[in-house]
C-alpha cells in the first residue's frame, strides 16, 4: 500500500559572525552583526544580516515563511540563537474566508506586510533557511512585468482583518540594506548556484543560500505549484486514475501551469490571468498552442539572455531561435519545429545545465509511485481508457506534449523543466539537493555532453512520434462540466506536496548517485530497456517501483544525462490521461422551485421559533458553564498554549450549543481584535464511520486535503509537533467522544496528546454523555492526558426550561403561562431534555391549531392542549394496543398469565399456553381455534412486542414471556371482561 | 326458439364480461394494488401525518415521526395515501424529494447511504465517479444536507420502512445523522419511520432518542364488529362508475343480502375475533371471490364458509393425513412416551421399543417391520418437522439415540386419526388407550 518515508533533514550549521555586543545587560543577551549558515558537508556559507529578508522554516516546506530580519541575538553561552523579525504573509497564509478581501487576483509572488499581533516575532535563528529579495511596489504601480523569480513583492499590509496600503516608510530602510540585482542571476534557475563558479566564491553579501531549490520555490509561488503537479504525476496518477473519465478541467489547468512553469514569471502571470478570467472556457487547440508559443518565445529570450549573462559558456542560440518559431503558426509546424531546435540547442548545451539536468533526471526517476491501485493505474492508461477522455483533454494533450517537447530546446529551459519535474517530488527535499549540488562535478567534457545530448534529442523525437500515434487512439468521451475553483487547485497541489514527502528517502540516495554517475558517457543496456518500456506506455506502478530498486543497483547508468529527456516524454503520455478526481465536488440538495412559505399566524411563528434548529439570540440558563468554557478557551488562545477540556451531560442539555455560542463570542472578540485569531474545527464521533476517520476530517478541515487515515495521522502529528512560529491556535471540538474509542485508544491518545506538545497550540474540547467516561473507558495514559479540566452539564430544572421556552418565544404570545409551566415541570421531572421540551410545545401548538374551528381563530395554547401533547408523547401505548387487540389475542394474553400463575414462573412454552387458551375459550363460549391459528395469534403479539418470543423455528416449543407487566395486561383487559 | 337461445347466449357473454370486470376490480382492491379513496378508521392519524408532511413541504420545517401499528394495520397504506394527497398540491408537487428505504433491503448503513445518494440523484454530481469508501459516502451526504437551508433547498422525505431494523445498525449512525439533520438548521427533512414494534423507542440509543421528536402515530384499530361488517360490504361492492347499471345493482344487492346472512355473519365474527386487520380479511374475501364465475355470478354464503375453512385449516393435521400407517404408529408411540415421561425428549430406540410392544401385544393387522425401515420412517418424520432434534446438530450422537421432541399436540393427533382414511381399528384403539 502507501509507503511513507520519514523525512530526512539536513543539518544546517549556524555560526554567529561579527563581534557580539551586549544589548541587554539584565538578560545577558548579546546581539550579533550577522549570522553565517552553511549546510553540513558543504563549503558554501550564507550570511544573514539584520535588515535582510529571510526565509524561515515552517510547517510548509514549499512556502517557507518570509520575514525581515530585525535583530540577531543570543545568550551568553552562544548556544541559543534568536532573531527578531518582522513577518510577511503569503496569500496562502491568509485565512480562506478573508482571501476575497483582496479584491483582485494576487500576484504569484506577492506577499503582505504583517501587522497583526498574534504571531511571535522572536524566532529561533536556526530556523532561518536563507535570504530572499523583497521589493516594495507602490500601491498604484503594477507589478514589474518580467520579474525575476526570486523576488517577492510587497504592496499591501495585512492586519488580520483587512488589506491596507503599505506605508512605504516601513519598507524604506530595508530596500537600502538589501543588495540589489547582482545577486539575482545566481538565484535564477537557469544559473543554479551549484553550477556557477561565482556562487562558490567567497561569501558574498547576498550569496545563494544553501537551499537554492527552496529559494527558487519561495521565489515563485505558482511555479512550485505547477511543477509539483508536473512531477508528481506518477504518484498522482495512481491516486487519481480511479475512473478513467475523471480527467477534468483542473488537470488541464494544472497542465497549463505546468507548461508555464518552464517560462518566465511574467508569462506565467499572463497565463494565470487568462485562466482566472475564463476558467471554464474551453480553449481550442490552436489557441493553446499559440499561447504557448508566444510564451515560449518570450521566455526563451529572457532565459537565454540570462544565461548569457550568468554562465560563462552559455549559448547564444536562444535569441536567434525565437523569431523562427514565431514564424510558424500552424499547429503541425509548431509541433515539429521545436524538436529540430532541440537537437541544435542541445548540441550547445552547457555542461552546467546538463549536470543539473542529470541530477534532476535522477530525481525524477526516483519518483516512487504509490503501489496502491496498480490495477486502476493500468486501466487509466491512454490506450485502455482512451474512451473516457474528453475532447477537452484531447486539446490539452498535444499541448502538453508540446510543452514537454519544448523543454529541451535550450539548456536553460530544459533544465528548468527538469527542475519542474523534479521539484514536486522534491518538494520537501530542498536541503538534500543543495547538499549534493555544490560538490557536483562541473567538469564534464563538453564534447561527450554534446553527444549524449544529441542522443537525447533523437530519442525525444522518437518518443514524440510515438506519442503522436497514441494520441490518435485517445477517443472522445463526455466531458464533465466540473470546473474547479482556484482553491481546489491549490488544495490538490497541497496534496501532491504531501505525497512528495514519501519519496524523500529514495530521492536522497539518488541524488548522491548522480554525483558519481554523471561522468559515464556511454549507454548501458539497462537504459535501453528503459526506453523500450517507456515506449510501450503500459508501464505500471509496480514496474516503476522495480525501476527504483534497480536504480540502486545500477547507480552508474542511472546518472545518465540523457535519461531525463528519455524519461520525460515517456512519462508524458501516461500523465496525459491522468484524470483528476473532482475531489471537492460540492454536493447539494436541489433547490426548490417555490420558496418556502413564511409562518403566517402566531402559532406558526411560535412553532418556527420553538424548533430545535432555530438558533436563539442567546443561550439562557448556561451562563456559568458558558463563562467557564469561555475563560478556558480565551486564556489558551491568548497564551498560545494548548489544553483539553471534558464536558459531560445527558443529551439535550445544551453542551454543543453552549460551545458554539462560546466560539461565536470568541470569534467576535477576535474580529474586534481583542484576542488573537484562532481556528475552530468540529468533529463528531457519530458522523464518522470509523474512529480513525477523525484524523481525516480534522486534516480536511484544517488544510482542505483529503488523504487516508494513516497518512492524515502522520501529517497531523507533524503539524502539531513541529515548531512553526506563525501558527494560530486551533480550537477543536470533539463531539460524542465515546465513539472514538478503539481498542488501543490511539485516536483518543493522540487527540489529548497533541495539546501537550510545545508548539501545538491546540485546544481540545470534548463532549460525551457520561460523567465518568475517562475513568470508565480510557486507559490511564489517555485519561491522564485528558487532564482534570472537566465540566458537567446538569439536566435543566423546570425553571430553566421555562426560561428557555420564554426566551425562544421572545414575546410571541402563544402559550398560557400555566401551560408552559406544566410542560417544563413534566420534562424536568423526566429527563431535563430541552429538545423534548421544545418538541412537546411544538406539538401543543399543532393540537391547538387543529382543535380550533378555524386556523386563524386559534387562541393561546391552553392547559388542555399541552396535556394532550404530553399524553401523546409520554403515555405508553401498550395498554391501548392491548385494548385494540382482537378477542383471540386478548384471550391468549390471559392464557399466558394463567399459565404463568400455574407454573409460578414468568416463562412458558407455547404448547402450555395453548392448552390454557383452549380451556379459556371454552369458558368464554368461543369456538376453539386450531393450533396453526393459535401460533399466528402468538406471532402477531410477538411482532408488536407485547410478548417476547423465541425463534419461530421452534414451533410450539418456543418459550413465551410477557413484555408488559401482568398488572398492566389485567388492567387493560378489565373493561373487556366486564 | 332460436331467438331465445341467441338472446341467452348474448346475455351470458355479457355476463361473462361483467364478471371478468368485477374480478378485476375486486382483485385490485384485495391485492393492495390500488390505494383506497380514503383510509378507513384512521382519520385523525391521516390528518396529523398530512399536516406534518405538508409543513415540511411548504414551510421547510424539519420533522420526524414514527408510524406504529401491528402488521396489516395499514401503515404503508396511510403513508401512501398521504403522499398521494401531498403530491396533488401544486406547490408541493415538484418540491419534495421522497427517499424510500426499507430495513429489510438496506441491511447496513453503507447500503442505505448508497441508496439515498441514488434516490436523491446526487451521484451525477460526481459524474460517474465510483463511490469510494463508506466514510467518503457519509461525508458526502452530510455535506449535501448541510449545504441546504430551510428556505431554499427542497425538503427531503426519508421514509424508513421497518424502522426497527435500522436501529440495529452499527452505532445507529444513519439514524443519528438523519435525526440530527432534522434537528438542526440544514436542509429540511422529514424522517418517517414505519414499524410494528411498540417498543421501538427503547431500541434507540439515548443520543438518537433525544434527537427524535417523539411523535408517534399509532394505528391501532378499534373497529367494532358492526363497522367491520360494513367494511366487508363496501369492500365487496362495485364502484359507482361500473359500466352496466343493471349488473351493478344486481351485484350490490347480492352482496347486501350476503352480509345479512347468519352463516356469513358467523364466519366473519370468528374471523374478526381472530384478527381485526384488513389484510387477513382481504385474503378471505379473495378466496371467496375466486369461486365466482359466469355460471355462478354472485358470492354465496357457502363460498365464504369454504374460504374461511381454508384460511383456518390446521396445516400440521393436514400433513398427518398423508402419513403411512407405520409413520402414524410411530407418532402414536411418541404420544404415549410423552404421556409417560411428561414431555421429556425421547430417542428412536425408545420409540421403536414402544412400537414393538404394540406389535407384540395388540396388533393383529400390522406385520413386523425391519429396523432399517422403521428408521427410515422416523427420518421422514424428522424431515417433515413433526419431530425435532433437541441437541445441536454438531454433536456426534448415533442416530438411534438422538433426543427428539414431538411437535404435535394430542388433539391434533386424535383429530387426524379420526379423519385418516381406512385406519386399522387396533391402531385407533392403541392411540386412544392410556399408556400404551
Amino acid at each position: 500500500m502507501v509507503r511513507y518515508f520519514t523525512r530526512l533533514r539536513v543539518r544546517r550549521i549556524y555560526k554567529w559572525g561579527g563581534r557580539p555586543y551586549i544589548f541587554d545587560r539584565k538578560l545577558k543577551s548579546y546581539g550579533f552583526e550577522y549570522l553565517n549558515m552553511s549546510v553540513e558537508g558543504q563549503e558554501a556559507v550564507t550570511t544573514v544580516t539584520p535588515g535582510q529578508y529571510i526565509l524561515i522554516e515552517g510547517n510548509d516546506d514549499e512556502y517557507p515563511f518570509v520575514a525581515k530580519l530585525l535583530k540577531l541575538f543570543g545568550d551568553e553561552s552562544h548556544k541559543q540563537k534568536k532573531a527578531l523579525v518582522q513577518w510577511f504573509l503569503r496569500l496562502s497564509e491568509v485565512p480562506q474566508n478573508k482571501k476575497l478581501l483582496l479584491g483582485r487576483s494576487p500576484h504569484p509572488q506577492e506577499i503582505f506586510y504583517y501587522l497583526g499581533r498574534a504571531c511571535d516575532d522572536e524566532i529561533n535563528a536556526e530556523s532561518i533557511l536563507g535570504t530572499v529579495h523583497v521589493q516594495h511596489v507602490p500601491e498604484d504601480t503594477p507589478f514589474p512585468e518580467p520579474g525575476t523569480k526570486d523576488t517577492l513583492y510587497v504592496k499591501l499590509s495585512w492586519d488580520t482583518k483587512a488589506f491596507n496600503v503599505l506605508d512605504p516608510v516601513l519598507m524604506q530602510d530595508t530596500s537600502a540594506s538589501t543588495p540589489p540585482k547582482p545577486a539575482l542571476p545566481l538565484f535564477t534557475p537557469c544559473a543554479s548556484p551549484t553550477a556557477t563558479p561565482v556562487s562558490r566564491g567567497p561569501v558574498h553579501h547576498a550569496l545563494p543560500t544553501p537551499d537554492p531549490t527552496v529559494m527558487r520555490r519561495a521565489g515563485s509561488v505558482s511555479d512550485t505549484r505547477a511543477t509539483m503537479s508536473a512531477g508528481k504525476r506518477s504518484t498522482l496518477e495512481a491516486e487519481s486514475i480511479h475512473s478513467a473519465s475523471k480527467l477534468s478541467a483542473s488537470k488541464i489547468l494544472s497542465a497549463k501551469r505546468r507548461g508555464s512553469a518552464a517560462d518566465t514569471p511574467g508569462v506565467r502571470k499572463k497565463l494565470q490571468l487568462s485562466i482566472g478570467a475564463s476558467p471554464g472556457k474551453k480553449m481550442t487547440r490552436a489557441d493553446v498552442l499559440c499561447e504557448l508559443l508566444d510564451e515560449e518565445m518570450e521566455s526563451e529570450k529572457v532565459v537565454s539572455l540570462k544565461l548569457s549573462s550568468s554562465v560563462s559558456h552559455s549559448l547564444q542560440h536562444g535569441c536567434s531561435l525565437s523569431p523562427m518559431r514565431s514564424g510558424c503558426k500552424t499547429p503541425n509546424g509548431q509541433r515539429r519545429f521545436p524538436w529540430k531546435l532541440t537537437s541544435i540547442s542541445l548540441d550547445r548545451l552547457s555542461p552546467t545545465a546538463l549536470g543539473e539536468q542529470d541530477f534532476s533526471s535522477d530525481l525524477l526517476l526516483a519518483v516512487i509511485p504509490l503501489a496502491l491501485e496498480d490495477e486502476v493505474f493500468e486501466a487509466g492508461l491512454p490506450t485502455d481508457a482512451g474512451s473516457a477522455n474528453t475532447p477537452k483533454k484531447r486539446q490539452a494533450t498535444p499541448r502538453r506534449n508540446y510543452v514537454r517537447g519544448q523543454k529541451p530546446t535550450t539548456p536553460s529551459r530544459r533544465k528548468e523543466s527538469a527542475m519542474a519535474i523534479r521539484e514536486p517530488a522534491l518538494g520537501v527535499l530542498a536541503e538534500e539537493d543543495s547538499e549534493d549540488s555544490p560538490m557536483q562535478p562541473i567538469a564534464l567534457t563538453p564534447r561527450s555532453k554534446r553527444k549524449s545530448a544529441q542522443l537525447v534529442s533523437l530519442r525525444i523525437r522518437k518518443q514524440l512520434n510515438l506519442l503522436d500515434n497514441t494520441q490518435e487512439l485517445i477517443s472522445d468521451g463526455d466531458d464533465d462540466c466540473f470546473v474547479p475553483s482556484k482553491k481546489e487547485l491549490q488544495s490538490s497541489s497541497d496534496e501532491e506536496k504531501t505525497d512528495s514527502e514519501e519519496e524523500t528517502v529514495a530521492r536522497k540516495t539518488r541524488g548522491r548517485n548522480c554525483k558519481t554517475s554523471v561522468r559515464t558517457p556511454h549507454k548501458t543496456p539497462s537504459k535501453k530497456k528503459e526506453l523500450q518500456s517507456s515506449s510501450n506506455e503500459e508501464k505500471t506502478d509496480s514496474e516503476e517501483e522495480t525501476d527504483s530498486e534497480e536504480e540502486t543497483v545500477v547507480k552508474k547508468t542511472r546518472g545518465r544525462n540523457c535519461k531525463t529527456s528519455v524519461r520525460t516524454p515517456h512519462k508524458t503520455p501516461s500523465k496525459k490521461v491522468t484524470p483528476s478526481t473532482p475531489r471537492c465536488a460540492t454536493p447539494c440538495i436541489p433547490s426548490r422551485t417555490v420558496p418556502a412559505r413564511q409562518p403566517g399566524n402566531i402559532l406558526e411563528e411560535a412553532r418556527a421559533r420553538l424548533h430545535v434548529s432555530s438558533v436563539p439570540e442567546s443561550l439562557p440558563c448556561r451562563e456559568q458553564e458558558f463563562q467557564d468554557i469561555y475563560n478556558f478557551v480565551e486564556s489558551k488562545v491568548m497564551d498560545g498554549t494548548g489544553g483539553c477540556m471534558y464536558i459531560s451531560g445527558v443529551p439535550g442539555t445544551g453542551k454543543t450549543a453552549t460551545i458554539h455560542e462560546v466560539i461565536r463570542c470568541l470569534q467576535h472578540a477576535s474580529d474586534m481584535d481583542e484576542i488573537p485569531t484562532f481556528r475552530f474545527i468540529e468533529i463528531n464521533g457519530m458522523k464518522m464511520t470509523d474512529p480513525h476517520q477523525a484524523y481525516v476530517q480534522i486534516l480536511q478541515k484544517l488544510t482542505d486535503q483529503k488523504v487516508t487515515a494513516d497518512h492524515a495521522a502522520a501529517l497531523l502529528e507533524k503539524r502539531f509537533s513541529n515548531p512553526a512560529p506563525k501558527k494560530e491556535t486551533t480550537v477543536l471540538l470533539v463531539d460524542e467522544l465515546d465513539l472514538l474509542w478503539t481498542r488501543k485508544q490511539n485516536v483518543m491518545y493522540n487527540l489529548f496528546d497533541w495539546p501537550t506538545r510545545r508548539h501545538a497550540r491546540l485546544v481540545v474540547l470534548t463532549i460525551a454523555n457520561t460523567m465518568d467516561l475517562p475513568e470508565r473507558i480510557m486507559i490511564n495514559r489517555v485519561a491522564s492526558r485528558l487532564g482534570l479540566t472537566r465540566m458537567s452539564f446538569q439536566p435543566y430544572s423546570f425553571k430553566q426550561l421555562q426560561q428557555i421556552i420564554t426566551s425562544r418565544l421572545n414575546k410571541v404570545k402563544a402559550f398560557e403561562e400555566d401551560a408552559l409551566q406544566l410542560v417544563s415541570r413534566k420534562v424536568a421531572a423526566l429527563s431535563g431534555d430541552a429538545r423534548r421540551c421544545l418538541d412537546i410545545c411544538r406539538r401543543a401548538t399543532e393540537i391547538c391549531e387543529h382543535s380550533a374551528s378555524h386556523p386563524s381563530s386559534a387562541g393561546l395554547v391552553k392547559m388542555s392542549h399541552v396535556m394532550e401533547a404530553l399524553d401523546e408523547m409520554f403515555s405508553s401505548s401498550y395498554i391501548t394496543a392491548i385494548r385494540c387487540a382482537s378477542l383471540q389475542e386478548q384471550l391468549f394474553l390471559r392464557a399466558v398469565i394463567a399459565e404463568f400463575r400455574r407454573l409460578g414462573l414468568e416463562e412458558a412454552t407455547f404448547q402450555q399456553v395453548f392448552v390454557q387458551h383452549r380451556t379459556l375459550s371454552r369458558v368464554e363460549g368461543l369456538q376453539p381455534i386450531s393450533l396453526s391459528e393459535g401460533l399466528a395469534v402468538c406471532q402477531r403479539l410477538g411482532a408488536c412486542r407485547l410478548l417476547l418470543l423465541e425463534a419461530s423455528r421452534l414451533d410450539m416449543l418456543q418459550r413465551v414471556r410477557l413484555n408488559v407487566s401482568q398488572d398492566d395486561v389485567l388492567y387493560a383487559l378489565k373493561p373487556v371482561r366486564d | 326458439m332460436d331467438n331465445i337461445i341467441r338472446k341467452y347466449l348474448i346475455m351470458t357473454l355479457f355476463k361473462y364480461g361483467y364478471i371478468f370486470q368485477v374480478q378485476m376490480i375486486l382483485r385490485e382492491r384485495f391485492c393492495h394494488q390500488r390505494l383506497p379513496e380514503k383510509p378507513v378508521g384512521m382519520e385523525s392519524q391521516h390528518k396529523h401525518l398530512l399536516e406534518l408532511l405538508r409543513r415540511t413541504a411548504v414551510h421547510g420545517e424539519s420533522n420526524s415521526v414514527l408510524i406504529v401499528g401491528p402488521r396489516g394495520s395499514g401503515k404503508t397504506m396511510l403513508l401512501n395515501c398521504v403522499l398521494r394527497e401531498l403530491l396533488e398540491v401544486k406547490d408541493v408537487n415538484k418540491n419534495v424529494l421522497p427517499v424510500h428505504l426499507n430495513g429489510l433491503l438496506q441491511t447496513d448503513d453503507r447500503i442505505a447511504l448508497k441508496e439515498i445518494t441514488r434516490q436523491l440523484n446526487l451521484e451525477n454530481v460526481v459524474g460517474d465517479k465510483v463511490f469510494g469508501s463508506f466514510a467518503e459516502n457519509l461525508a458526502f451526504l452530510l455535506e449535501a444536507l448541510k449545504k441546504g437551508d430551510r428556505s431554499s433547498s427542497r425538503p427531503v422525505l426519508f421514509i424508513l420502512d421497518e424502522f426497527d431494523l435500522f436501529a440495529h445498525h452499527k452505532n445507529q449512525t444513519l439514524l443519528y445523522n438523519l435525526l440530527d439533520v432534522s434537528q438542526s438548521a440544514q436542509a429540511p427533512v422529514a424522517v418517517i419511520g414505519l414499524t410494528c414494534r411498540l417498543d421501538v423507542l427503547e431500541l434507540l440509543e439515548k443520543r438518537v432518542k433525544s434527537r427524535f421528536s417523539h411523535r408517534q402515530i399509532h394505528l391501532l384499530s378499534s373497529l367494532s364488529f358492526i363497522q367491520y361488517l360494513d367494511n366487508v360490504r363496501s369492500q365487496l361492492s362495485l364502484p359507482q362508475d361500473f359500466p352496466d347499471t343493471k349488473f351493478y345493482d344486481e351485484w350490490n344487492d347480492s352482496i347486501k343480502t350476503l352480509c345479512e346472512d347468519q352463516l356469513v355473519v358467523d364466519v366473519l365474527q370468528s374471523h374478526y375475533n381472530s384478527s381485526k386487520d384488513f389484510r387477513s380479511l382481504h385474503l378471505l374475501l379473495m378466496l371467496a371471490l375466486s369461486r365466482v364465475s359466469a355460471s355462478k355470478p354472485a358470492i354465496k354464503p357457502t363460498d365464504l364458509l369454504e374460504a374461511s375453512r381454508v384460511c383456518m385449516v390446521d396445516s400440521k393435521a393436514n400433513i398427518l393425513h398423508g402419513l403411512s400407517i407405520l409413520e402414524l404408529c410411530l407418532i402414536i408411540a411418541m404420544k404415549h412416551l410423552n404421556d409417560i415421561y411428561e414431555g421429556e425428549p425421547f430417542n428412536f430406540q425408545m420409540v421403536h421399543n414402544e412400537f414393538k410392544k404394540f406389535l407384540q401385544r395388540k396388533s393383529h393387522s400390522i406385520h413386523n417391520f425391519d429396523k432399517p425401515v422403521v428408521i427410515k420412517a422416523f427420518e421422514h418424520l424428522q424431515q417433515l418437522e413433526l419431530i425435532k432434534s433437541m441437541d445441536s446438530s454438531t454433536a456426534k450422537i448415533q442416530k438411534e439415540y438422538q433426543l427428539m421432541k414431538l411437535l404435535l399436540d394430542h388433539s391434533q393427533i386424535m383429530e387426524a386419526l379420526q379423519k385418516y382414511p381406512q385406519c386399522p381399528t387396533d391402531v385407533k384403539q392403541w392411540a386412544m388407550s392410556a399408556f400404551g
